[in-house]
Order: structure tokens, then sequence, then C-alpha cells
């Protein structure tokens, strides 16, 4: 290996400042470079959250006065749609994956990059092109699509605008999220470096490798239901369409075979980044190493078995009802062990309560709420009640923003130092935090009430009894997104003028933190030998001698 | 597995050009592509089912062993794929569950 690590002169080079055979702007859209494919990614998916959340900001604007205020009810219904879109498809289930598993992926196992850099550049290509799309098809003569994120037959089939682009647009981004997967199985299985056994490898590979699993075998199945809507709204071949001898159900089954699993794909990177903060910040080798992988692994399984409990009020047959609902309950085991074996790694640690940590904090309060309220709605009994309320949006809020997308903030602020080289103000970012979970608060707890009194989800209008509790709301996502700005200016500030970070500044152990930030071009001077499992803090000197 | 241990070796005399094989095969999924075909103007009833996902079984069969390669791959290849087909079929069987008993 010629040594790319450092100049003629014999400094060190960081892979910014590595000149390859492109500079300036090509430099990034024609590299292979894992880390900055991972960058690529995350800039992509902070721009689409932005855009989001701004779709969210004017349907709580909507809902301040029953009636119509700002929009229409076929605007609100594009709006909740394109929002569902954007967060799902082209935010959380590319999310930890594609941003942070491409930059760490490679260092954490000791290895130079992923096994197919090109192939990953091109899966970055695939998400931006199937972005595109869908933005694009907003401009089209039928007019933005309508039919939720869950693109229902025979609605999907029957509406008058345009859902042809939008399913392509999902389609391609279906095959981004593959080859992603396909890179990362070969990576872990190819690429660890010497000494690193399955049971070395930090929780946050476990946790990669899992997903990528399911992407892989889920994905396709998606994308061979999207191909179906097409055809039959394209040819009129009566699939899904009860009214041409079709079977409605069977789409959500479909549907729903993948979908069901992708909340795994969303979840179980941001368990991985958990498993990696709690123990560097108790400074305590992690409690049950071998459970958090194993249930990373069972929680896939068991999760691609489940999906029917989205369809209970459906019609479909009450065998499926009661099996899928007792499956559901079973999926609450495994990630209950990761609950508490986290919770017992901080048992008798010597906390230091930093920035990533108080983020983590929030994660696992918000995703509680939302995991034992998804028990709620597991058991058949509760749900035909509750199915299709706000109880349902304050549920899923709860796991995939308070969940994935505070584990999203979590790891920017973990691994930033990292990337970037630069410190942010710390202060700011955990008022920022505390903030956003007021707002947060505000805003989804109070649809829990107002779903549980009835509120149906999906519609601009509302009984005048909720207008008290909608207007609390509204305000809660004012109290929200100022927190979400405030971080976000709280980052950008420390990426322009931040005080140098050092090489390790929170004391990790994993790899990543034995090499200097940012990272050189394929990372390491020499392939690390691996002696320790990832978190032996009693081997913490000896890891980490070379960093300084 | 190491860093060092790439699979490079085994993964090149693993692609023999087998054309003859390759026809052969190819010629076989054609014909039960007319066989699928015919059968179903037949009236089978409640096998039609059936016998379509048994021909597309072996059809399977044959792409995934030699134009996937998976025949000439190593262990861990099968163990995936057998993986992957388990999931497959309680997948099916879930669905059934609902279809046929709805
Ligand atoms: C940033 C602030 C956010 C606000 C203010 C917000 C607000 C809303 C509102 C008002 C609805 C529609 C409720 C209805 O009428 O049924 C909604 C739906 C939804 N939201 Fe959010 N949300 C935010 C962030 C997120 C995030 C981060 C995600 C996922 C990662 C997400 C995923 C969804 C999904 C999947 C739907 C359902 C869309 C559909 O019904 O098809 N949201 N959100
Ligand atoms: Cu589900």
């Amino acid at each position: 290996m010629s040594d790319s690590t450092v100049n003629t002169n014999g400094d060190y080079v960081n892979f910014y400042q590595y000149k390859g055979k492109h500079s300036g702007i090509l430099g990034w859209l024609l590299s292979v470079d894992h880390k900055r494919i991972g960058l690529l990614y995350l800039g992509s998916m902070v721009l689409f959250f932005l855009v989001g959340m701004t779709l969210g900001f004017f349907m709580r604007l909507e809902m301040w006065n029953p009636g119509q205020d700002v929009m229409g009810p076929q605007t609100y219904n594009a709006l909740f749609t394109l929002h569902g879109i954007i967060m799902i498809f082209l935010v959380i289930i590319p999310g930890i994956p594609a941003g942070f598993g491409n930059f760490f992926l490679p260092i954490q196992i000791g290895a130079e990059d992923v096994s197919f850099p090109r192939l990953n550049l091109l899966s970055w290509y695939l998400y931006t092109i199937g972005g595109l799309l869908a933005v694009a098809s907003l401009f089209l003569s039928g007019g933005p699509i309508d039919t939720g994120w869950t693109f229902y037959a025979p609605y999907s089939l029957r509406t008058g605008t345009e859902v042809i682009m939008p399913l392509m647009a999902a389609f391609i981004l279906g095959f981004s999220s593959i080859l992603t997967g396909v890179n990362f199985v070969t990576t872990v299985h190819r690429l660890r470096a010497p000494g690193m056994t399955f049971f070395k490898m930090p929780l946050f590979i476990w946790a990669l490798y899992s997903t990528a699993w399911i992407q892989i075998i889920g994905t396709p199945i998606i994308g061979i239901t999207i191909l179906l809507v097409i055809v039959e709204r394209l040819f009129g071949v009566g699939l899904f369409d009860p009214a041409m001898g079709g079977d409605p159900i069977l789409f959500q089954h479909l549907f729903w075979i993948y979908s069901h699993p992708a909340v795994y794909i969303m979840i179980l990177p941001a368990m991985g980044v958990v498993s990696e903060i709690i123990p560097t910040f108790s400074r305590k080798t992690i409690f049950g190493y071998g459970a958090i992988a194993v249930s990373s692994i069972a929680i896939a399984f068991v999760g691609t078995l489940v999906w029917g409990h989205h369809m209970f009020t459906s019609g479909m047959s009450d065998e499926s009802r009661w099996v899928y609902s007792f499956l559901t309950f079973i999926v609450a085991l495994p990630s209950g062990v990761k609950i508490f074996n986290w919770v017992a790694t901080m048992y008798k640690g010597s906390i230091k309560a930093e920035t990533p940590f108080l983020y983590v904090m929030a994660f696992i309060f918000l995703f509680s709420i939302g995991g034992l309220t998804g028990l709620v709605l597991g058991s058949l009994a509760t749900d035909v009640h509750l199915h299709d309320t706000y109880f349902v949006v304050a549920h899923f809020h709860y796991v995939m923003f308070g969940g994935t997308i505070f584990i999203f903030f979590a790891a920017l602020h973990y691994w930033f130092p990292k990337m970037f080289g630069k410190m942010y103000n710390t202060k700011i970012a955990n008022i920022a935090l505390a903030i956003m979970v007021v707002g947060f608060n505000m805003l989804y707890f109070t649809f829990f009430i107002l779903g549980y009194l009835g509120m149906p989800r999906r519609y601009y209008d509302y009984l005048p009894e909720f207008q008290g509790m909608h207007q609390f709301a509204t305000v809660g996502s004012w109290v929200l997104i100022a927190g979400i700005l405030l971080m976000f200016t709280n980052l950008f500030l420390g990426l322009k003028n931040g005080k140098k970070a050092g090489n390790n500044p929170w004391g990790g152990m994993t790899l990543e933190w034995t090499v200097p930030s940012p990272p050189p071009l394929l990372n390491f001077k020499k392939i690390p030998t691996v002696k320790y499992g990832p978190y032996e803090y009693e081997h913490y000197d000896e890891v980490t001698k070379n960093v300084n | 597995m190491s860093y060092t241990d790439t699979n490079e070796g085994k993964i090149a005399h693993a692609h023999d050009p087998r054309y003859g094989i390759n026809v052969m095969i190819w010629i076989t999924l054609l014909s039960l592509t007319v066989i699928t075909i015919a059968v179903a103007g037949l009236d089978l009833g409640n096998y039609t089912l059936l016998v379509a996902m048994f021909i597309a079984a072996i059809k399977s069969g044959f792409v995934i062993n030699y134009f996937m390669h998976i025949r000439f791959e190593d262990l861990l290849f099968k163990l995936f794929i057998a993986g992957v087909i388990m999931v497959l079929l309680v997948v099916f069987v879930l669905t059934a569950l609902d279809v046929f008993l709805r």
C-alpha cells in the first residue's frame, strides 16, 4: 500500500485534503471513498428532513381551526403523503446505515473501504435520482399523489393524481437500499481486520449487519408490489381492484411484508448507535454483549413475520388476526433484552453525561413510550378502537422520530468531531435537545389523547371539541421545530468555526477513535490487529496508546 | 476469515465456462415455461396453484444452482440461500393462512 496518509513533506493528510483524480465538486460526485459517500448521504438526508419538517409544519398550521385555514382537503392529502414518503423513503430508511454506516463501518472493522466502492457510489446516485423523481412528480399534470405513503389499493389504482412517477421513485430508492445491504454484508464477511472475529465486532456493526439482511430479503418484495400496481394502473390487469376480481387485502399483505421489516431497517441501526454511545460514556464494558448482538438478529428474524398487525381491521381471517397479534408480542422480548442490557451497562458505570449521552437518554425515554404503545396497538381488541386514529400517528412518531431520528441526532453529535475534526458548542447542543424534547411531547403526546378520544388520522378538518388540544399540539410543533433549527445551526457553526477536536474526545475504544480526526484516505496507516473486544475498558490504555 | 483471506483464488477457477450445460439448462427452462402455459389451460381446480408453484420451484433451482453459480460456491453461500428460502416459505404460509381461511 502506498502511504496516502502523509504528503511529500511527511505531514499527515486527511481525506478532505487528499488530492485524487478530481477536485472541487467532482471530487465529491465521483469519489468512491466510503467517507465522502457517507457524507453525501448525510447532507442529502438532512436536506430532505428539513423539507419533510416544513410539510409537517404546514399540516399543523392547517389544524389550528376546524374547517379550512391555509389549505383545502386535497392539498392536505398531498402534504401528508409527501411528508410520509420523504420521511420514510428518503430519510430514515437510508438514514443511519447509508450515512453513518458508510462512514464508520469500514473504520470500525479495520478496513480501508467497503467491498464494492463503485457500487456504493451507484447506490447514492440511485438515491438521488429517486429523490428527484419524487420531487418532479409534484409538477406533473395530474397533481401531487394523495394516497398516503402506503399507496393502498384500490384507491392508488383509481385516483386521478400522479401515482406512477412517485412509485417509480420508491422502486429506484429500493434498489439503492438493496445495493447498500449487499455491500455491507459482503464487507462484514470479507474485510474484517485480523483478530476481529464476529464476536469482537462493535455492536453498531452487528446492527448494520442484521439490517443489511433485511434490506436484501425484504426490499425486492416492495419493488415487485410497486411494479404490480403500475401494471394494474396502466393495463387494468385486475390484481388488487375488487371490481376486476382482484384482492385489495393482498396488496396490504405484500406492502407490509416489506414495510414492517422496514421499521427494523429504521430502528436496528439506531439501537446499534446506542450500544456504542452508552459504554463510551459509562466507561464500562457493555453488559450482555452477546445477548445484544444476537437480539439484533432475532429482531430481524421475528420481525419479518409480524406484518399482519397492520391489517387487524382490514377484514383478513380471524386465524391470521390472533396469530399475528401473538407473533407481535414476541418481538417485544429481544427489544426488552436490549433496553435492560443498556440500563445494566450504566449501573455503577462512571457516567459522563455529555451531549451524545443526553441524546441517548432522550431516546430511551421517547422510544419506551413508542414501544409500549406499540403493544397497545398490537393487541387485537384495543387496536380495533385505535386503528387509523391520531393514537397511531403518535405511536409511530414516538418510535421513528423519538427513536431513530433522535439517535440520528445523537450520532451526529457523537461522531461529529471524528468526521470533521472540529467540535460544536456542547452547551447549545444540550439546550436544543431540551427544547426539542419539550416540543416533541407537547405535539405528539397530545396526539395520543386525541386519538384515544377518536380523532381520525389523515383529515384536514375536525370536530370543534378537539380544538384546544389541536392548538396545543400546533404550538408544540413550533417549539420542536425551533429546537431542531437551533441544533442544526449550532452544528453548522461548529463546522465553520468550531475548535479543533482531538482524535478521541469522548474516550471511545472502537477503532474509529484510534485514527486521526478526520481520518486519512484509507483510514489506517497500517491495518490494525485486534486483540480485545470493543468495550473492554480494562485494556483502554493499551488500545488507545498511539492516539494523540 | 481475515483481511488477507479474500476468496479470489477459488472464485477464479469456479468460473470455468460451461457453455454446454448452460445451454441445456436454458432449453430446459424454456420447456418448463411451455409446460407452465400448457398446464394453465387445463382445469386442475385447487391444484392449479400447487402445480404452477412446483414448476416455478424447479426452474428457480436451475437458475440458482447454475446461472447464479451457487452449486460451485462455498457452504456459506448455500446456507445464506437456504435461510432466505426458509423465510420465503414462512411468508407464503402466513399469507395463505389469511387467503384460504378468510
Ligand atoms: C419534524 C416535525 C414533524 C411534524 C410537525 C410532523 C407532523 C405530522 C403530521 C401533522 C402528520 C399527519 C397526521 C394526519 O393528519 O394523519 C404526520 C404524518 C406522518 N409523519 Fe410526521 N411529523 C414530523 C416528523 C416526522 C418524522 C421525523 C417522521 C419519520 C421519520 C415522520 C413520519 C410520518 C409519517 C410516516 C406520517 C404518515 C403519513 C401518511 O399518513 O401517509 N414525521 N406527521
Ligand atoms: Cu408493523
